[in-house]
């Protein structure tokens, strides 16, 4: 019907004196975007249904492709926007809930664009880090309140102290729990020997663990999330950790559904669920109602590695983070887990994905004052999720008080992912998003996990970087010390709540 | 010696071997002026073979023990003694196609039209690198030394 017709998001421009019609594009779109006219011996394309993933451009031998935005416009309009229009058309035809994939796109402030760091000048040197060690490595888990130590000869002698289990990491930056299911055998293999290189850890999200990737346990977060597929004893004693996930930075409150078509025979095994049946993850864990509940799987699951694994729960940054991450550590987890507004997905409500929840930077700043407040900030190592670019976030997370942080849509993009959004669809052209046999072998491992670990290794030197600049030798000092920190462009009250002093300000 | 291997696995059937190689056997070197500019069009020495999702890019595998070589009656068909390749001479080869006959992977071909000789992989002798080794963007073939 013409009243639903959508303008195509994008527009494929080919140069026909670049363009060579050799087809690799068209062999290559898994939207069939581009189409092969052989009476003509001619490529041509169709916008409408071009997403915008860039892979045929990537791959185009002659750059005869760009993939431009359509410029086609509506009166301009500050709040009746494409965009808004766009999706009531498309509601008013399907009548459905509108999906998207990835992390908010919405132009909410990103906090961290407004926070500033330190540097030494005169008063207190600055440190070389290609001359000077440089300390990045960071242990995930509960601390003691005091370090108690007696006369002895070895190390262990000297301790008085109990230790809980703890898990060293290289570098503070951990690859999200992305699911074998949401993603690719081949994107897990990449997560998971990029981990084991770089000294980190992958999480299975919920996706249970692949007899593939059992040599990768060392370097391995186990999630027990609320549909529980693929939890059994093995596999809770295969990781590092276990990660009791309550909720996701991209839909705060709602549960998981992988459609049937992708539960293939390998997703089935590993998932433990019949093959083409939907895995539908509950919202809430139907056992878990109140803190003294989460307090129960916590030790379940203690009980079930004895005690030799630290448990850590996750939730979404939403308005009651700071009580809720407290009950989280008073309940006994070693380590709590905040995904902010903008983490991403594979599918989502785009409605909940763009609307709940509030910014990473708020909440780890909360957190890590209230757990401060209360004398149990060491209890629990806090993790960051949600929406980290570059090098300088993770630092400016750090600096408010996060121990380590995750990434996954960086990950991704480091695997070739363009964000396209369109991860719902199980058409991923870059072989990431997907169990199409004919698209997931386009993303080889070996490849994947040598750029994981390239990215990894650049962000580790420049944090390395910018903590010598600082006059910081060790990221334990950075931990929590905002004073490293300035704001601008921020409101009073921002500043207040991220524990921040206005740039200009001096100590 | 070094060999082009492959990983079928990881083959994506975009072809871009193909492409490549035709420009490497093109008279300019240059992509547009070989697709657009030359006639007869070069022909691709590596061809990929697919049947479903399984797809693998396939030239000449230079056997140790090659039937080209003994059924070529001119001797046009040679091993290099340096790098251990098959090469075929062009002014030698009459274009009787025994080596066409005999090849169980079929990886020879005709020369296209005009030269009434045959046209097979080189591995891209000068190059250091095979350039459907070097452009392929998913590195489902490989050059790597002969165990």
């Amino acid at each position: 019907m013409a009243k639903g017709k959508i303008t195509p998001e994008f527009k494929i421009i080919r140069d026909m004196e670049k363009c060579v019609s050799c087809q690799v594009c068209h062999r290559v779109c898994s939207n069939d975007a581009h189409l092969y006219d052989p009476d003509a011996g001619e490529v041509t394309s169709e916008d409408s249904r071009c997403v915008g993933c860039h892979f045929c451009e990537t791959l185009c031998p002659t750059g005869a492709l760009t993939i431009r935005r359509n410029p086609s416009e509506i009166k301009l309009n500050a709040l009746w926007s494409g965009r808004a229009l766009e999706d009531i058309t498309r509601q008013s035809s399907t009548g459905g809930v509108l999906l998207t994939g990835m992390g908010n796109d919405r132009p909410f402030p990103v906090y961290f664009d407004h926070l500033l760091l330190n540097a030494s000048q005169v008063t207190n040197p600055s440190i070389d880090p290609l001359r000077e060690p440089m300390e990045l490595r960071t242990y995930l888990g509960g601390k003691p309140d005091r370090l108690e130590i007696k006369e002895g000869q070895k190390p262990e002698e000297v301790l008085k102290s109990f230790l809980s289990s703890q898990i060293s990491l290289e570098t503070p930056i951990l690859f999200s729990a992305m699911s074998y299911g949401s993603i690719s055998l081949n994107a897990v293999k990449s997560l998971a020997k990029a981990a084991r290189e770089a000294g980190t850890l992958w999480n299975t999200g919920e996706g249970g663990l692949h007899p593939d990737l059992y040599p990768f346990g060392p370097h391995l977060v186990v999630q027990v999330a609320s549909g529980r597929f693929g939890v059994h004893q093995e596999y809770l004693e295969a990781g590092a950790a276990i990660e009791i996930k309550i909720g996701q930075g991209a839909k705060p409150g709602i549960g998981g559904h992988l459609p049937g078509e992708k539960v293939t025979e390998q997703i089935s095994r590993t998932r433990m669920i019949p093959e083409g049946t939907d895995a539908l993850s509950p919202a809430p864990h139907h056992d878990i109602y109140s803190i003294e509940d989460l307090k129960q799987l916590i030790f379940a699951l203690k009980e079930a590695v004895r005690y030799r694994k630290p448990v850590g729960v996750k939730i979404a940054a939403v308005h009651n983070v700071a009580p809720i991450a407290s009950g989280i550590v008073r309940a006994g987890a070693d380590f709590v887990v905040i995904d902010g507004l903008r983490g991403g997905t594979g599918a989502a409500p785009r409605v909940i994905r763009d609307h709940v929840g509030i910014p990473i930077e708020l909440a780890i700043s909360v957190v890590d004052q209230r757990l401060r407040e209360e004398g149990q900030r060491n209890r629990a190592s806090l993790i960051a999720a949600g929406g980290f670019r570059n090098s300088a976030d993770v630092v400016k997370a750090v600096a408010l008080g996060a121990d380590a942080v995750y990434v996954g849509t960086a990950a991704l993009v480091a695997l070739g992912c363009h964000v396209c959004q369109k991860c719902y669809t199980g058409k991923c052209n870059w072989g990431i998003a997907t169990q199409d046999p004919y698209l997931t072998k386009r993303l080889n491992p070996e490849i994947g996990a040598r750029r994981l670990v390239n990215l990894l290794r650049a962000w580790s030197l420049e944090i390395k970087e910018m903590l010598g600049g600082m006059g910081i030798n060790a990221l334990e000092s950075l931990r929590g010390n905002r004073e490293q920190l300035r704001a601008v462009g921020l409101a009073e009250t921002d500043m207040k709540i991220l524990g921040v002093k206005p740039a200009g300000e001096a100590w | 010696m070094k060999k082009i291997f492959i990983r079928e696995e990881y083959c994506m059937n975009c072809r871009l071997c193909e492409v490549h190689c035709i420009v490497q056997n093109s008279k300019t070197r240059n992509i547009i002026k070989a697709y657009k500019g030359e006639y007869p069009k070069p022909v691709s020495r590596v061809l990929v073979e697919e049947k479903g999702y399984l797809s693998f890019a396939l030239q000449c595998r230079h056997c140790e023990d090659a039937p080209c070589l003994e059924a070529c009656i001119t001797g046009a068909m040679h091993r290099d003694p340096e790098s251990g390749a098959v090469l075929a001479d062009e002014e030698k080869c009459v274009g009787c196609w025994m080596c066409i006959m005999v090849c169980p992977f079929g990886v020879i071909s005709r020369h296209g039209e005009g030269k009434r000789v045959i046209s097979k992989c080189n591995l891209c002798q000068g190059e250091e690198i095979p350039v459907c080794v070097k452009n392929c963007p998913n590195e489902a073939i490989v050059f790597e030394e002969a165990s």
